[in-house]
């Protein structure tokens, strides 16, 4: 049975909010964060290498990650550890290489289910706007593809 | 939490449904939508972080204000581009299909998760299995069609990896 997974938005807020729980210790959930092979295992989407995967889980330390898409096109996110507790909390900002200047905050929490775990996701983006573009390029990943055979036919 | 709708649309509004999520659909039109929630931006200013011609550019403009999601002002010279933020919400209440997309990676987290070795026991003793309270049969069964599935979890991505 799979966990499901709860996602809030609610209109004209900034904010998405995601809770899901892992058959799996809070420990193992945390370090599937923070370590970089790791994380470049089940962060990015299918089909897609995520490269140059760099977390110092560390407040004050720096993370990115890069993708190529579309003719080479390097995208990355990237941001700056606030705060970080092991096995409890990761407070980070995050920034897009193509929208840069938005920097958006946000704060996981791991909670500890004895033996199992709860992930709760807060994102805080600077603007609506900015929010609800992130939930649009949300699709990316699952229905990308039949989308692209569409758009070269009327590209 | 955004309500999908009634499923009652009319097919123009699914029309234009359908073409603000294929104009989204491409990572180059959505890194534009993504600087114009910023603010407005010309066609330069559009262009600039990409390696790609004023033409395309241009092109991947023309979808997205075909597909309702940007204006241009007619009488400014420098005819900026403009985010209609109010389209950009409409799509938002699709949220479902956002969340097929972190059901997806969390369950690529699923599988990692099932493949690692304990965190806990970092060197699992020999004796392991006495130091645990005993199973019940019933969650004894429940482990392994788990284990089963998360391993089918792992193979289904492994061959998604080759196909990559």
């Amino acid at each position: 049975m799979t966990n499901s997974t709860s996602i809030t938005a609610a209109p004209g807020l900034p904010f998405i909010d995601v809770v899901r729980e892992f058959d799996a210790p809070v420990q193992a959930v945390f370090r599937a964060h923070v370590q970089p092979d790791l994380f470049a295992r089940w962060s990015g989407p299918r089909g897609l290498r995520m490269e140059q995967v760099e977390l110092d889980p560390t407040a004050g330390g720096k993370w990115r990650y890069a993708f190529r898409a579309a003719g080479d096109q390097p995208f990355s996110f990237f941001g700056v550890f606030h705060a970080v507790e092991r096995d409890a909390l990761i407070v980070q900002t995050f920034e897009f290489n193509l929208a840069p200047g938005q920097v958006g905050l946000s704060t996981t929490t791991f909670t500890d289910l004895q033996g199992r775990a709860r992930l709760a996701l807060h994102e805080v983006y600077p603007s609506v706007a900015a929010r609800d573009a992130a939930l649009a390029s949300g699709m990316e990943h699952g229905i990308v593809e039949g989308y692209e055979r569409l758009d070269e036919l009327l590209a | 939490m955004i309500d999908q709708g009634d499923g009652c649309q009319s097919t123009d509004e699914e029309a234009a449904l359908d073409r603000a999520f294929l104009a989204l659909a491409d990572p180059i039109r959505r890194a534009m939508v993504a600087r114009l929630a910023r603010g407005d931006a010309t066609v330069n200013e559009l262009a600039a972080p990409f390696a790609i011609t004023k033409q395309a550019v241009s092109k991947h403009i023309q979808v997205l204000q075909h597909a309702g999601l940007v204006t241009r002002s007619r009488d400014a010279q420098r005819r900026p581009v403009h985010l209609d933020p109010a389209a950009l919400e409409r799509l938002t209440a699709w949220i479902d299909r956002y969340r097929l997309i972190a059901e997806d990676r969390f369950r690529q987290l699923d599988a990692l998760l099932a493949a690692l070795p304990p965190p806990t026991t970092p060197d699992p003793p020999h004796h392991e299995h006495t130091e645990h309270a005993p199973h019940t049969e019933h969650a004894q069964h429940q482990e392994h069609q788990e284990h089963q599935e998360y391993q089918e979890h792992q193979v289904q991505q492994q061959q998604e990896e080759h196909k990559a």
